[in-house]
C-alpha cells in the first residue's frame, strides 16, 4: 500500500487532487482510498488531504501518518514546523514553487522537486489551480500510474475546452520533471 | 457497477434508486454532501421527486412526517445539531409509526464547538423509537439504505442510518452501486395503509389518555423486538439481490478461539481489522461490529460473545456522570448470564480525535492493566486537561 499527503490551503482544490488521484488509481485497476482532514473551512487556512492506493482492499480509517509522498501546493507551507512529519526513510516532496528543488531540499533534509505549477496553470488554464499540474508531475516522477489514467480522472469532471487544456497542462507539467526519478524511492517507501 | 465514489454521493444515488417522492432537509452546516447531490439529481431531471429545501431541521423533519403520512416514501438526512433540532419530530415520527429513512452522518454535538465525527448525536435520540442501524463503511452505508426503505416500511417504524461524519461521508472509495432493477426488486412501490386520505379520514397523533398511553409505547417497543427478524430477512434479500454478503444484527470475524473481543460500532472496525494483522504479536482477538444498536440484540450477542473471558466495547460517544453507553447497555444484556465476559468500556476518537492503528496494543494494555472497569477513555491526553482538572 502506498499512502501519500497533500497540503495546501482552502480554495486550492486539495480534496479535489486527492480525489483525482484516488479517482486515476481506480481507473488503472487498484483500490483506492482518498479523505480530507479538514480544520476550519476557510480559503486558505491550510488543509491536508489523504490518499490510499493498494493491490487489495484498503480497510483502515486513519490518518496517514506515514506517507511515502508529499504533494504541497504551496510553497510557503514548507515553513510548517510538522510538514515533513511522519516522511518515510526515502520518500521525497513535489512542492508547487518557482525556487529551486534542490535548494528547498537541502533546507528540508530530503528529496524535493519544484514545479511552478501556479504559472504552468495561469498560462495554461487561465486560472491559478495547481493541483492538476502537480499531479501530472507526480505521477511522471513516480511511474505509479500512466498520465492516461489522470485524463481520463479529469475526463469524468471536465469536457470540451477545458478538459483539452487540462490535457495541455499535464503533458507540460509532466515534461518538466525527470520521468522515473522516484521509480526507485518508491520501492523504498513501500517497504 | 463499482465506482470510485465519495460517500455522500454514493449515498445520494443510493437514495435516488430507492425512489423516494419527496427529500426535505435543510441545506446548510451541518449537513453533508448527501442532499446537495440529491437536489442536483432532481434539478437535472435524473430523479423525479418533491425536493423542500426548509429553514431548519425542525421543518425537514416536519415534512417528511407529513410526507410519510401522506403515503409518499420520504427521505431526509442530518447530523449533529441538526438531529437534536429535530429531536421533538423524530420521537413524534417514531409514535406515530411513520415509516421514514434518516442518515444520521455521525458527528460530535457542541459544546464545545466541534463540527467532526463521533456518535453523540445519534445516541442522544438513542430512545427516540427509530431503528438505529451503524455502517462500517461506504458500501455497507450503500446496502443498508436500500434495507431500511424495506425495513422502515415493513415494520411502520422509521429507521436511521448512521454513517460517520467525514471518516465516511468525506472519504473516497472504491463502492459498488447497485442498478435500478436490483433496487426496484427489493422496494415494490411504497403503499401505507394507514395513509392520510380525504376519502378515507382518519386522525393521527390525537391525545391518548393514560387508559392507552402504556400500551401505545409498550405496543412500541414490542414492534421495535419485532424488527429483529425483519432487519434479518432484509439482509438475506439484499444479499440474495446483489450477491455481497451483509451482516444483519452484527458481524463477527477474527479468529474463533480468541478469548478477547472488540465490540464497536461504525468505520472504526476496518481501522481494527487492518491492526489485526499489522500487530500479529498481540493476543488473539476477535471483532464484534454491532449494526444494529436499536432494536438491541441481545441473543446475537450473547451468542457472538461464547467462549469470551474479556470483551471490550469501544465507543465514540459518552454520558458525562455515567461514562459509556453501548458499554452499559452491553453489562446489561450479560446481566445474571452465567460465564459472562468481563465487560471492558472505553470511549475514544470524540470529536473528530483521529483514531489510529495502534489503538489496538494500546487497548490490549489497557486490558492487561485492569483499565476500563467500567469504563476510561483510551485516547485521553492527560496533559491536556484543565489546568483545574
Amino acid at each position: 500500500m502506498i499512502e501519500i499527503r497533500i497540503h495546501g490551503r482552502g480554495g486550492q482544490g486539495n480534496v479535489v487532487a486527492a480525489y483525482l488521484l484516488a479517482t486515476a488509481a481506480f481507473g488503472a485497476g487498484r483500490h483506492v482510498q482518498a479523505f480530507p482532514n479538514f480544520g476550519a473551512e476557510r480559503r486558505g487556512a491550510p488543509v491536508t488531504a489523504f490518499v490510499r492506493i493498494a493491490d487489495r482492499p484498503i480497510r483502515r480509517r486513519c490518518q496517514v501518518l506515514h506517507p511515502a509522498w508529499l504533494i504541497v501546493q504551496d510553497d510557503k507551507l514548507l515553513h510548517l514546523p510538522d510538514i515533513t512529519t511522519g516522511l518515510l526513510q526515502g520518500g521525497a516532496i513535489l512542492v508547487n514553487s518557482t525556487r529551486d528543488g534542490a535548494g528547498l531540499g537541502a533546507q528540508l533534509g530530503c528529496t524535493v522537486v519544484a514545479l511552478p505549477a501556479t504559472r504552468l496553470a495561469l498560462d495554461i488554464l487561465g486560472r491559478p489551480v495547481p493541483n492538476t499540474a502537480l499531479l501530472s508531475a507526480f505521477l511522471a516522477l513516480t511511474g505509479l500510474l500512466p498520465q492516461s489514467a489522470l485524463i481520463q480522472a479529469l475526463s469524468e469532471r471536465f469536457h470540451g475546452d477545458v478538459l483539452e487544456r487540462n490535457r495541455r497542462l499535464i503533458i507540460e507539467a509532466a515534461a518538466r520533471v525527470e520521468a522515473g526519478a522516484w521509480q526507485e524511492t518508491s520501492h523504498a517507501a513501500r517497504a | 457497477m463499482q465506482h470510485a465514489l465519495e460517500g455522500s454521493q454514493a449515498l445520494a444515488r443510493t437514495v435516488a434508486l430507492c425512489r423516494p417522492q419527496v427529500i426535505a432537509a435543510y441545506p446548510i452546516t451541518p449537513q453533508t454532501h448527501i442532499v446537495e447531490n440529491l437536489s442536483k439529481l432532481v434539478a437535472d431531471g435524473v430523479l423525479d421527486c418533491e425536493l423542500v429545501s426548509v429553514e431548519s431541521e425542525f421543518s425537514a423533519a416536519s415534512v417528511v412526517l407529513g410526507a410519510v403520512a401522506a403515503g409518499s416514501r420520504s427521505y431526509t438526512a442530518s447530523s449533529s445539531q441538526g438531529i437534536l433540532l429535530m429531536a421533538e419530530v423524530l420521537f413524534n415520527i417514531a409514535g406515530l409509526r411513520i415509516p421514514l429513512v434518516l442518515t444520521c452522518a455521525n458527528r460530535a454535538v457542541s459544546g464545545p464547538l466541534s463540527i467532526w465525527n463521533d456518535q453523540q448525536d445519534s445516541m442522544a435520540v438513542r430512545d427516540a423509537g427509530w431503528i438505529q442501524l451503524y455502517c462500517a463503511n461506504n458500501q455497507e452505508a450503500v446496502d443498508t439504505t436500500i434495507q431500511a426503505f424495506r425495513i422502515a416500511e415493513q415494520c411502520e417504524l422509521p429507521v436511521m442510518v448512521c454513517v460517520d461524519g467525514f471518516t465516511l461521508t468525506h472519504t473516497l472509495e472504491v463502492i459498488d452501486l447497485p442498478e435500478q432493477e436490483q433496487v426496484d426488486n427489493m422496494l415494490p412501490p411504497f403503499d401505507f395503509e394507514r395513509r392520510l386520505d380525504p376519502q378515507n379520514p382518519i386522525s393521527i397523533g390525537t391525545l391518548v389518555s393514560p387508559d392507552f398511553f402504556t400500551e401505545a409505547r409498550y405496543s412500541h417497543h414490542t414492534a421495535l423486538m419485532e424488527a429483529l427478524d425483519v432487519i434479518e430477512q432484509a439482509a438475506q434479500s439484499w444479499q440474495a439481490i446483489s450477491g455481497r454478503t451483509q451482516y444483519p444484527l452484527l458481524r463477527s470475524s477474527g479468529p474463533e478461539d480468541a478469548r478477547i473481543a472488540i465490540l464497536t460500532l461504525g468505520s472504526v472496525s476496518g481501522t481494527l481489522e487492518a491492526a489485526l494483522e499489522e500487530y500479529p504479536d498481540e493476543p488473539a482477538t476477535r471483532l464484534i461490529a454491532l449494526r444494529s444498536f436499536r432494536p438491541f440484540p441481545i441473543e446475537a450477542l450473547q451468542q457472538a460473545c461464547q467462549g469470551l473471558t474479556d470483551l471490550i466495547v469501544l465507543e465514540r460517544a459518552l454520558s458525562p456522570g455515567s461514562g459509556g453507553i453501548v458499554g452499559s447497555e452491553v453489562r446489561a444484556a450479560f446481566s445474571g448470564v452465567v460465564d459472562a465476559p468481563r465487560i471492558h468500556n472505553f470511549s475514544v476518537g470524540l470529536g473528530g480525535r483521529d483514531i489510529p492503528l495502534d489503538i489496538f496494543p494500546r487497548l490490549h494494555a489497557a486490558l492487561r492493566n485492569g483499565d476500563g472497569l467500567p469504563f476510561a477513555v483510551i485516547d485521553l491526553e492527560p496533559d491536556r486537561l484543565p489546568v483545574s482538572a
